[in-house]
């Protein structure tokens, strides 16, 4: 049996004065590698109050992203053996306020998502009888982009997210953005970069790649936004 | 789209502009300025104002501290905006470093006019 010692952040506003760290102790068997949502739910087992959102528990929902040992993942898809440490230290998500335990209120992340408007814009006057066709090559452009699960894990990680929360989009709002600039059926490029084109929005993002060292879909935030920059000066000069 | 009043720039991307640009210019003066001190054996007081006294040096070194004054304008806007919330005390910091950097450059007009 393999001993791993779980140190999980609680909070609960109703109880607690302040958030305090609590020790767990999980027991897995030698030839077991369990997920770290497992190994959450196993605790939760033992102590009923502990609360974390999951869902699909295969990486696709984003519903448990968290700290996991200062790092931020998904609990459905990080192995325990993957963190080289029989000590394990559980978080919430930086930056955004506790709502309870691992549970944080998402709003300015959603609200940062909204203000992009991620849905296609088409002011065609004679849309297509069936469907609006793209080439193999335009559709291609869109790969690496659509596939963000809007988990928060990266813009949770970067800290001009965590200084500017209402003003500056995020990693993962400028990954959206960038998808519905780059698409080719999309006619509102122009308003679009209207919108972010101000000293927050895009430009507070300095590059330091932590939302590409975090995504656990294999993403790059950080080459969208230098996408978006490239599409803001080249229309300012 | 956010406004903001306290940076130096009308746009996120006249902001990125003015600071790659002017990162540009104070490089090459601090590169002349190795380059100089590392083909002057000895800098003598003379030597110091004869440099000083050409007008493409008066200009340089003016347009470096025009450089100066943009850069530091945005950079320190850029910071205080990430860690000072407090309205009152970033307008009040911002207040400061803006009028100092003015002030630097003033200071270099005049010593410039005076070579």
């Amino acid at each position: 049996m393999k001993k791993y010692t779980f140190s999980v952040y609680r909070y609960n506003p109703d109880v607690d004065n302040a958030p305090h760290m609590k020790e767990y102790t999980l027991e897995v068997e030698d030839n077991q590698d369990l997920m770290v949502l497992e190994a959450l739910i196993k605790l939760k087992e033992k102590d009923p109050t502990l609360s974390f959102r999951r869902s699909c528990r295969e990486g696709v929902c984003g519903s448990d992203g968290m700290s996991i040992n200062g790092k931020n993942g998904l609990a459905c898809i990080t192995h325990l053996s993957s963190l080289k440490s029989d000590k394990i230290v559980i978080r919430p998500l930086p930056g955004l306020p506790v709502i309870r335990d691992l549970i944080v209120d998402m709003s300015q992340f959603y609200q940062q998502y909204e203000k992009i408007k991620p849905y296609l814009i088409n002011d065609d006057k004679t849309p297509p009888a069936r469907e609006r066709l793209q080439s193999p090559e335009e559709r291609a452009k869109l790969d690496g982009l659509y596939e963000c699960i809007l988990c928060a894990c990266c813009s949770t990680s970067c800290p001009s997210f965590w200084w500017n929360p209402d003003k500056f989009v995020g990693p993962a709002g400028l990954l959206h953005a960038y998808r519905f600039l780059i698409d080719s059926r999309d006619t509102a490029t122009e308003e679009r970069l209207d919108e972010l084109d101000d000293a927050f929005s895009v430009f507070r993002c300095h590059g330091i790649m932590n939302c590409v060292n975090v995504c656990p879909k294999g993403l790059n935030p950080t080459k969208a936004i230098g996408h978006i920059k490239s599409m803001l000066l080249s229309r300012a000069v | 789209m956010v406004k903001a009043a306290g940076t130096f720039g009308r746009s996120g991307s006249h902001d990125y502009i003015l600071l790659r640009a002017s990162s540009v210019v104070i490089f090459l003066f601090t590169l002349f300025m190795i380059g100089f001190f590392a083909s002057t054996a000895n800098v003598t007081y003379e030597i110091w104002s004869g440099l000083f006294s050409n007008l493409w040096m008066k200009v340089f070194t003016l347009l470096t501290l025009t450089a100066v004054l943009i850069h530091g304008w945005i950079g320190i806007w850029q910071v205080l905006t990430d860690y000072v919330k407090a309205t009152g005390v970033r307008a009040f910091i911002q207040f400061l470093f803006s009028v100092g950097l003015i002030v630097v450059w003033l200071a270099g007009l005049f010593v410039l006019w005076g070579v």
